[in-house]
């Protein structure tokens, strides 16, 4: 290398660049914001408990795609898969005597994150449209061997006479949905501090490069195909949490919850807040799951319409989603 | 027979432009509307019917192509995967508010119901006539594509684009005829189709899965693959359902999956 | 086996078909220790081929590769740049839509191997960013450290090229057409990090700038239609009738 003077006095001047650099990850006080309106949620609609812990777990599912497809660039129509998984593992034990939530939740997770690992062995190997139809065949596997196995699934009709026990034997899941609201919202939050760990590691970096030019990482010697194997099932894990925290507040588990309807809602709703910039999921979930809450109770047919109206907008005009439309504002007034 | 049917001009589509047109079934449903529609409230006869499903879904491809996939050729694959999938679910609605949720009713034409005895066995007169017209359908376009210039100029885009538009040929017209081609089969498909895959509004969301593996195991691109593809899948299925009922669908999937694994272009597909 | 005399990077004969088309017949190939070597040929001779094949994108169907000696033949790409074997692209291929910090910062992390960090922000591992901020500086590029790739010209781009190259401590470097495509005003920078690289790195430069490779090679192998047509010192190479025919038309070089 260069003499150390000569490197240390253009390391003076370029510390700026430097420190901007590695000051990145930390927090910045927007990043609040989301957790204040959760609390401020529970405040203001506390008869929508219900609808809001659901939005904060499907949140969790969107945040654990948007791992896979914003950040590492892996197409898929199967994310259900592991959501479905989660939510089975977890409901099978609470419908059958193992009522209690942490464990459910932990087993819900390795389920889901063991089907994530091996699922993504065979899926990884491919790209394009084969990893497409892959993604998919897995997911519609699951849903037939589900649908299969109704003695223990309990088939079309769903996944019912789940009971589970008080969260550490004193928070019991009220009525109201309270308990189950806290309970979403704490497995969130440390999701999402993973997941934010990850994504401004050296590690989620590289993922970076990995979608934007796989080409060149194999040019620097990175292990692509074992990086996309980690944060795929790492993305599983998260993904059953999520279908495990859906289970156990809602007590119900049905063969939806592998479907491509399912798989295909999650990328919408992630579409809409903005892929790869990690809050996508936590504005574009709540906004399309509020909007079909309302719109469901006009005329579900129209639903559809509107929503596949909005996705080829979306893909049209405003490609990054609102977060998207949030930078080029910012960018176009400075 | 009827996954054939639809999924070649998936298959040529795809394999040529590139794009994940994963609305590819709408187009057969659009086409099985027509001709139960037809049909049904004006008696047409199922010849005229089919060609007017053909005609109408081929019109209406060029229409979507020109205006929405276009921008995307080359593009970003999940914006085409979002794309077509919200496509998928317009079509939903606006078929539901044009025909209602129900299924629509299907009865073959009476020269092609009942049996057709063969000496050693009698077949279903209409699935007999499917898989003729399949069987017809793969040569006409192997001929096609090998005989005729147009069908010289597809192959040429399919191998190498840059090529062939260097070498002068109109790829945005040839996309345009190939994808409205493409459609149309889809549409014929559809309603040939229409007693075997129920025409309803969630059809191309139902059946989307089996459009794809026959694309995908068949290869991209390729005449024979899908062929070769729905006639495995076919006989799979009937295979396994008849020695392992409880298994069902189950192993097709698995199948798949194998095969995918050990060919990931498909059988006959090419780069 | 004596260790001065091993070639930093030896082919033997390396082949590679796609169906009827041969793109490398053959090709037996050695790049000395701290050599200035240059590839030229016409345009579809395989020297883009030759390079894939050699770092490890395409699989021969025939040959050996020896990289200091060692076979790697069988190793995938990622594990022979790990080893030291490093190329550029002839079209920019850059992580554009990151910062040139940021793209060099990539490199040297996988080079430490700390890229599979998991758990520690990326910004701790400073010495790293510090690296790559000199690494810009060596090359002029420090001005515009946090800006975008796809911002920059072009030049500029095939500049950030090599610095992602030296990032990863190469001992042999493929440099492949570093200059194509770049305006003459911008060109002269590139020759100078060229003219510039440490002696102990063993140099293959795939190139059509003749004045580049007049100014830079110690010595030149010709390939055409995937075979090596001859190899020698400069001079040679610029006085044979043959390379004349097929390459350099009647023209003496400058």
């Amino acid at each position: 290398m260069a003499t150390e003077g000569l490197v240390r006095t253009g390391l003076r001047a370029g510390n700026g660049a430097i420190d901007a650099f590695a000051r990145r990850h930390r927090f910045h006080p927007l990043e609040a914001l989301p957790w204040a309106a959760a609390i401020a949620a529970f405040a203001l609609f506390p008869s929508y408990l219900p609808l809001c812990s659901q939005v904060l777990a499907t949140i969790l599912f969107a945040l654990s795609a948007d791992l896979v497809l914003g950040y590492a660039g892996i197409v898929t129509l199967g994310h259900a898969a592991f959501f479905g998984t989660g939510a089975y593992i977890a409901g099978i034990l609470a419908a059958n005597g193992w009522g209690e939530p942490l464990t459910g939740l932990l087993a819900g997770a390795l389920a889901a994150g063991l089907v994530g690992f091996l699922s993504g062995l065979v899926v990884l190997r491919t790209t394009g449209l084969t990893l497409l139809m892959q993604t998919l065949v897995v997911a519609t596997l699951l849903h037939e061997a589900a649908n299969k196995a109704s003695s223990i699934t309990g088939g079309d009709d769903g996944l019912q006479g789940m009971e589970v026990w008080p969260i550490f034997g004193w928070f019991r899941f009220d009525l109201f949905g309270r308990t189950a609201y806290f309970y979403c919202l704490a497995v969130l939050f440390l999701c999402w501090l993973m997941a934010r760990q990850i994504v401004h590691s050296p590690f989620g970096r590289s993922l970076t490069g990995i979608r934007e030019n796989v080409r060149r990482m194999h040019a620097i010697g990175a292990p692509v195909a074992r990086r996309r194997l980690v944060i795929y099932t790492i993305s599983a894990v998260l993904a059953g949490i999520s279908g495990a925290l859906i289970a156990q507040t809602t007590q119900f588990a049905s063969l939806s919850f592998l479907s491509l309807e399912r798989s295909g809602t999650v990328l919408i709703m992630l579409i809409i807040g903005g892929v790869g910039r990690l809050y996508g999921a936590f504005i574009g979930v709540p906004l399309y799951m509020i909007a079909q809450d309302r719109f469901s109770e006009i005329d579900p047919v129209y639903w559809y319409f509107w929503i596949g109206l909005l996705m080829v907008v979306v893909v049209v005009f405003a490609r990054g989603g609102v977060l998207g439309l949030f930078e080029r504002f910012w960018r176009w007034t400075r | 027979m009827v996954l054939y049917l639809v999924s070649v001009g998936l298959s040529v589509t795809m394999g040529l432009m590139g794009f994940v047109n994963l609305a590819h079934g709408v187009f057969a449903m659009l086409g099985g509307y027509v001709v139960t529609s037809l049909m049904t409230r004006y008696g047409v006869p199922f010849s005229l019917a089919l060609l007017c499903a053909a005609l109408v879904t081929a019109l209406g491809s060029v229409v979507v192509e020109r205006l929405l996939y276009r921008p995307l050729y080359g593009g970003d694959e999940l914006d085409q995967v979002l794309l077509t999938m919200g496509l998928i679910f317009m079509s939903l609605a606006a078929v539901t508010y044009f025909w209602g949720p129900s299924p629509q009713p299907m009865r073959p034409p009476r020269w092609l119901s009942g049996e057709v005895d063969l000496g050693f066995r009698s077949f279903p007169a209409f699935r007999s006539f499917l898989i003729l017209c399949g069987a017809a359908l793969v040569t006409l376009l192997w001929l096609g594509l090998e005989r005729t210039r147009f069908g010289a100029r597809v192959r040429a885009s399919v191998d190498n684009l840059r090529m062939a538009q260097s070498v002068g040929i109109n790829t945005s017209r040839l996309f345009m005829l190939t994808f409205a081609l493409g459609s149309g089969l889809a549409g014929l498909g559809g309603g040939l189709g229409a007693d075997l895959l129920s025409i309803n509004p969630s059809y191309a969301l139902d059946n989307l899965v089996y459009f794809l593996i026959v694309v995908a195991v068949g290869g991209l691109g390729s005449i024979r693959g899908p062929f070769v593809a729905a006639l495995l899948i076919g006989i799979a299925d009937t295979g396994f359902k008849y020695l392992l009922p409880e298994l069902g669908a189950f192993f097709i999937y698995a199948l798949t999956m194998a095969m995918l694994l050990w060919r990931p272009r498909g059988l006959f597909g090419r780069a | 086996m004596d260790e001065v005399n091993t070639p930093a990077l030896e082919t033997g004969g390396l082949q590679k078909s796609f169906g009827a088309l041969t793109v490398a017949n053959a090709i037996d190939f050695r790049l000395e220790r701290g050599a200035r070597h240059a590839l030229i040929g016409p345009n579809g001779a395989g020297k883009t081929t030759f390079v894939e094949l050699v770092t490890g994108a395409l699989r021969p169907n025939a040959g050996q590769i020896r990289l200091d000696g060692a076979d790697v033949t069988q190793l995938a790409q990622a594990a022979r740049v790990k080893r030291g074997l490093v190329r550029t692209f002839q079209i920019t291929a850059l992580f554009r839509r990151l910062s040139i910090l940021e793209n060099v910062t990539l490199a040297i992390c996988e080079r430490q191997g700390i890229a599979g960090d998991l758990v520690r922000p990326a910004g701790h591992h400073r010495a790293a960013v510090e690296e790559a901020h000199a690494l810009l500086q060596r090359l002029g590029l420090e001005e515009e450290a946090l800006r975008p790739v796809n911002m920059l010209a072009y030049g500029r781009q095939r500049l950030v090229e090599i610095a992602i190259a030296l990032a990863l401590s190469p001992k042999v470097l493929l440099l492949d057409e570093p200059a194509a495509g770049v305006p003459s005003g911008e060109s002269g920078r590139i020759i100078e990090v060229i003219e510039r690289l440490p002696q102990n790195i063993a140099v293959l430069i795939i190139e059509h700038d003749m004045d580049l490779v007049f100014r830079v090679a110690q010595r030149i192998t010709v390939l055409v239609q995937g075979s090596v047509l001859v190899e020698g010192l400069p001079e040679e190479i610029a006085r044979d009738p043959e390379v004349r025919r097929v390459y350099l038309g009647e023209r003496a070089p400058a």
